[in-house]
């Protein structure tokens, strides 16, 4: 399989290991990833909170030389610019003049035709029924797959799963042998734009949603979404200054989960580069072959 | 009277301004305050979502100007939970873009959105001349703008440095003019409007 990749801004500095786990496991895959030549930044929060025109300028641009390139399915890990690159592509075909406009802008023909991609429908697609993958050590975790806002909001543009309770990463993660819990914080905002500029908001809202994981037993977290990595693991001691306690769970990509189950090396996945160490509680006891078997099926509470 | 004073020389409502911007409609919604029960931010802001959209909705200057220059429409994360939840769908986060920049325009911001506006600015300043961003110049431009935060993530920016998250150098794209211009044409635009 061949996919255009777009990986964006924070895959090459404070989002490394997603760009490292992506192309891992994309590579075990025999999936081939040829990037979008000289692509720009999407503009993220900072372009359609200032400047609308903006907002949907640069992530035409970008779209153009995927055009251009003739990359007609782009693959976007980055939950954030996934978001902006769908939102603007729709904003743009269904808007005639502003499309002319935008085109004028940039001085490129942008025709609006390319299939935009997010990197849990890729995993989907990878994981597939008869793709041959195999998992060779299975991730035998309780998880809490946690998807944030951009990657399923808005759901009528994105047209990718349900915007409340989604399902395609809990369902990833029962292939992979894990064992997701049921929760109320898979949606929640963790604060995302404001990290920076609001820390002891962030701080407190992805408290919240470490907490509830925590809470429902879970022993990682599992996120598709620089954003949401950055806010539960870099800013993990901004949050238990703000709870007032300690907090061990580590917050793992969902391609990081993945190439660990499909036997990649921690290294290769670049787990190394977390602040909040990838270690799990040692169990007691061997899990039971019955569990197995409770892989398979969908059944959400088969544990115990 | 208050409604027709656009007519006098006075800014024209945001009903108008909101509907050719956004194709919106703020009539749309019926105030049943889903999305401020949804917002993760509505107890931090000063007007809840509902509230800044009724203000819309009544057409009044005085009441304009008070969402133009409220807190709530900086806090606002464009999580889009509202849009989500909404029985009539309305485009609550496209509003909310469009009050930031009308606000800005206005010279009406919120002082408690000080901060805010300058990570969004310095971040696109940082794109404007590279077509990336460059977390490490970004940060130093932020803290530029508000050296009350010189303190801030004094910590862990080392941290990431070590882990090889921080760059010291940022990425130039060759189209880095061609970005610029963009820029350049947008923002004059912008101002137009």
């Amino acid at each position: 399989m061949k996919l255009g990749y777009f990986p964006g801004c924070s895959l090459l500095g404070t989002a490394r290991e997603l760009n490292e786990s992506t192309y891992a496991v994309a590579r075990k895959a025999g999936m081939e990833l040829t990037e979008i030549p000289d692509w720009n930044c999407c503009g993220s929060t900072a372009a359609h909170n200032l400047n609308h025109l903006l907002s949907v300028a640069l992530p035409a641009r970008i779209l153009a030389l995927a055009e251009k390139a003739g990359l007609n399915e782009v693959l976007v890990p980055c939950s954030a610019c996934y978001n902006r690159l769908a939102v603007a592509q729709h904003e743009l075909n269904q808007n005639p003049d502003l499309k002319k406009e935008v085109s004028e802008l940039i001085e490129m023909d942008f025709k609006g035709t390319a299939k935009i991609l997010n990197i849990v429908e890729v995993m989907a697609k990878i994981l597939g029924d008869g793709s041959g993958i195999k998992v060779e050590k299975p991730f035998e975790r309780k998880v809490a797959c946690y998807y944030g806002c951009l990657l399923v909001r808005p759901a009528k543009v994105l047209k990718f799963d349900r915007a409340e309770d989604p399902q395609t990463m809990d369902e990833l993660m029962r292939k992979i042998g894990a064992d997701p819990i049921d929760w109320p914080d898979k949606v929640e905002c963790c604060g995302a734009g404001l990290s920076v500029s609001r820390t002891d908001l962030v701080a407190r809202l992805s408290g919240k949603i470490l907490e509830s994981a925590v809470k429902r037993g879970a022993e990682a977290i599992i996120v598709a979404c620089p954003m949401c990595h950055s806010n539960l693991d870099m800013r993990r001691e901004d949050i238990e200054k703000a709870a007032g306690k300690k907090y061990s769970i580590p917050v793992l990509y969902i391609t990081e989960a993945i190439g660990l189950a499909l036997g990649l090396s921690e290294k290769d996945l670049g787990l190394h580069r977390h602040l909040v160490p990838v270690v799990f509680p040692v169990r007691e006891k061997p899990k039971e072959p019955e569990k197995a078997v409770a892989v398979e099926k969908s059944a959400g509470a088969a544990e115990e | 009277m208050e409604v027709s004073a656009h007519l006098a020389g006075e800014p024209a409502s945001l009903l108008i301004t909101v509907r050719q911007a956004t194709g919106e409609s703020v009539f749309k919604c019926y105030q049943c305050g889903k999305c401020s029960a949804g917002c993760p931010l509505a107890l931090e802001m000063d007007y809840p979502p509902s509230q800044i959209l009724r203000m819309l909705q009544l057409g009044l200057p005085g009441l304009e100007e008070r969402a133009l220059s409220s807190r709530a429409i900086w806090l606002c994360l464009a999580c889009e939970t509202c849009q989500a939840r909404c029985p009539k769908e309305v485009d609550l986060p496209r509003i909310m873009d469009y009050l930031r920049q009308e606000s800005l325009r206005r010279g009406l911001t919120h002082p408690d959105a000080k901060q805010i506006i300058s990570f969004h600015r310095a971040f696109l300043d940082s794109l404007q001349y590279t077509g990336r961003l460059f977390e490490m110049g970004l940060i130093a431009d932020y803290k530029a703008r508000n050296p009350m935060s010189a303190l801030q993530d004094v910590l862990v920016a080392p941290k990431m440095f070590l882990k090889g998250k921080l760059k010291p150098m940022p990425h130039l794209i060759k189209g880095r003019s061609q970005v610029a211009k963009i820029f350049d044409k947008a923002r004059k635009k912008e101002k137009q409007k």
